[in-house]
């Protein structure tokens, strides 16, 4: 079947809308002194989103504009940015429900910058395997579908997307690069209730620590930016617990903490 | 890995996970691999598309090539892929009687194509997947899986990485340096434009692979070449929700809008088919996005009152002949072009396919191109186990 390609029909379009909205777009090249801010602006329709403005801005206006995408539907985490001042995933943010005639776009923070707003991840897979272990683990092996109750039990792939958007967020991790962070913090919880043949004392004695989960101020942010619903503030609290039950188990058995 | 200084250097343009897969394949065969991409990796198509990992019974009645492809490939990703798919299987359910009527001949062309498949009944589906619709009448088992649409693609460039190739995001190929050879014409190098500093210059080359997907006529007319690939896209639907543990399509003809692929908390509903100009500018009609809801609705009757996450278009890369009106009409089997056909040396095109084929497009890639430069060295990518994802970032 045939689409008709006119702007009018095309959800998402980029132009032909009547609906003008400016971008101010953070750019940065490598030898910059400093970064700064480029103005675009474009016509938008409701379901246009920060990333579908970002690319019509790199393939019509300037295409030297350096952006992460893939999936277009939150699933791969590569389009986590600062829209507003807010950490959000540029592919699932409607411009128009952000409710200004300006848009501001950033890179995420705390993590190097390769140019424009592709943040370089190194640094992010760099705490995860400080933690001893990747963020997302390797699905488990089944010679064939056996199905349990309730379809639930199915989700095997680990909820976190690797974004870095609760990184970016995280008031702790701008302040002090030795702070683990909550996406290192919520995989280590995943780990020490669900170990699949890790070793969860090792784990624990990574995160119970001042860089660790103690160092955590308890501010939210990290829940808050998480496009997955990880919860990595829960997972910390959850950690702690852990952590002081691990103690108390230790004192009460005559041993030292 | 056994590169060295003295062996010849392939440029990949291109970097999904044909390219990926590509250069896995000629690093394991001691080439000297640099690959460019003007974006993030899978930025293209490959990041899009829904997630299947094809056990080849779409294709069973009418495309038995592919079929047969697919569960080829299906069997080789999963042993060097360990990790990257859901067990879950996917089931093919017949709605109507003319569903049901189809199935004797699908179910047969299954078993034909050496795609494992099981006659599911009416009641034991509904127990499977208790919120299919409750109108199916029968089902068919096979082994189609869920597979993240960008880390599985990831885990052969880091790869190829491991093994001494040189990867290069947002660096845009901009030209190629052609001179003349014999009585033709030979591609020597490619000049880049590195996107993160505006530096521009020229990678030389002994070959060039051309692995754009849908921007490989794009690509192909920087050496001066036509190739025929029609970008056909198609509009996709997430949803939030996790409707079924298996991949859930329509067990009819192949058409529209007949598939729900489970991922993590998502449902993934696709898709559309038609054929557009530029990959760079894919439209998401509206009237397209309904037809997904309602197709969706068909199989899995909770999804026309789900909350919608994203749509958006991806554009597959169809070879075909110009001319040609809909997507559904060309070849969905891949196709390898040396364009020393077209009197220009030194450059290759490899396009068509699938995700679910990478490691098959990549090991005819890299056939040809062995062949062209003398490089006797056979292909290690079907054992091969590959790199977690992570290591690309090592």
């Amino acid at each position: 079947m045939n689409a008709q390609l006119d702007p009018a029909h095309d959800t998402h379009a980029t132009a032909d809308t009547g609906v003008r909205v400016r971008f101010r777009v953070y750019r940065y090249k490598a030898g910059d002194r400093a970064g700064h801010f480029d103005e675009f602006s474009l016509e938008v329709a409701p379901e246009t989103t920060v990333l579908d403005a970002l690319v019509a801005i790199r393939t019509r206006l300037d295409p030297s504009l350096v952006l992460r995408h893939s999936c277009f539907h939150a699933s791969c985490g590569t389009c986590g940015m600062r829209v507003n001042d807010t950490e959000v995933m540029a592919c699932v943010t409607k411009i128009l429900d952000l409710g200004s005639a300006t848009v501001k776009v950033e890179p995420i923070a705390n993590g190097a910058l390769l140019g424009d707003l592709a943040t370089d991840m190194v640094d992010f897979y760099a705490r995860l395997a400080a933690i001893g272990r990747p963020l997302i683990r390797e699905s488990e092996w089944l010679p064939s579908s056996i199905v349990p109750e309730g379809i639930e039990a199915y989700n095997r792939f680990e909820s976190c997307i690797e974004c870095g958007l609760c990184t970016s967020a995280c008031p702790i991790v701008a302040t002090d690069p030795r702070y683990i962070g909550p996406a290192a913090l919520a995989a280590a919880c995943r780990a020490v209730e669900e170990p699949r043949g890790l070793d969860p004392g090792a784990i624990m004695g990574l995160v119970d620590d001042q860089q660790g989960a103690w160092r955590c101020h308890a501010a939210f942010e990290c829940t808050e930016a998480c496009p997955s619903a990880v919860d990595p503030a829960g997972a910390i609290m959850a950690l702690r617990r852990r952590a002081a039950s691990g103690r108390l188990r230790s004192l009460i058995g005559g041993r030292h903490a | 890995m056994t590169e060295s200084a003295s062996a010849p250097h392939v440029v990949i343009v291109g970097g999904g996970g044909t390219g990926g897969a590509v250069a896995h394949d000629l690093a394991l065969r001691g080439l000297r691999v640099t690959l460019v991409e003007r974006g993030e990796l899978t930025s293209g198509t490959t990041g899009r598309h829904h997630g299947l990992l094809h056990s080849g019974a779409r294709y069973a009645v009418k495309d038995r090539e592919s079929a047969v492809e697919c569960i080829e490939e299906n069997r080789i990703l999963r042993r060097i892929a360990p990790g990257s798919f859901e067990q879950n299987d996917g089931l093919f359910v017949a709605i109507t009687e003319a569903d049901e009527a189809y199935e004797p001949l699908f179910f047969e062309s299954c078993l034909a194509s050496d795609i494992p498949a099981r006659r599911v009944s009416r009641e034991e589906a509904l127990r499977l997947e208790p919120n299919l619709n409750p109108a199916v009448r029968l089902a068919v088992q096979v082994p189609d899986g869920t597979m993240d649409a960008m880390r599985m693609p990831l885990r052969f460039f880091a790869t190829a990485k491991r093994n001494g190739a040189t990867i290069k995001p947002y660096t845009e190929a901009v030209a190629m340096t052609i001179v003349p050879s014999g009585t033709g014409r030979a591609v020597t190098g490619v000049s880049v434009l590195e996107r993160t500093s505006g530096r521009r210059y020229e990678i030389g080359a002994d070959l060039v692979v051309n692995a754009g997907g849908p921007w490989a006529e794009k690509i192909a007319a920087l050496a001066g070449v036509d190739v025929p690939i029609a970008p056909s896209p198609g509009v996709l639907l997430a949803v939030r929700g996790r409707y079924a543990n298996m991949v859930i399509n329509r067990l009819h003809a192949s058409g529209d809008g007949d598939i729900v692929v489970p991922q993590r908390e998502l449902s993934v509903i696709g898709t559309s088919s038609w054929l557009a100009d530029d990959p760079d500018h894919l439209s998401v009609p509206a009237d397209h996005v309904a037809m997904m809801f309602a197709e969706g609705s068909a199989l899995i009757p909770a999804i026309a009152k789900a909350q919608v996450r994203a749509t958006w278009s991806a554009a597959r890369p169809l070879i075909g002949e110009r001319g040609a009106t809909s997507g559904r009409e060309l070849s969905r089997t891949f196709k390898c072009f040396d364009h020393a056909a077209d009197g220009v040396e030194g450059f290759v095109t490899i396009s068509g396919g699938k995700a679910t084929t990478l490691r098959a497009m990549a090991e005819a890639a890299a056939n040809v191109v062995c062949a062209k430069l003398g490089i006797d060295s056979p292909c290690r990518t079907r054992e091969y186990v590959l790199a977690p994802h992570t290591a690309y970032y090592a």
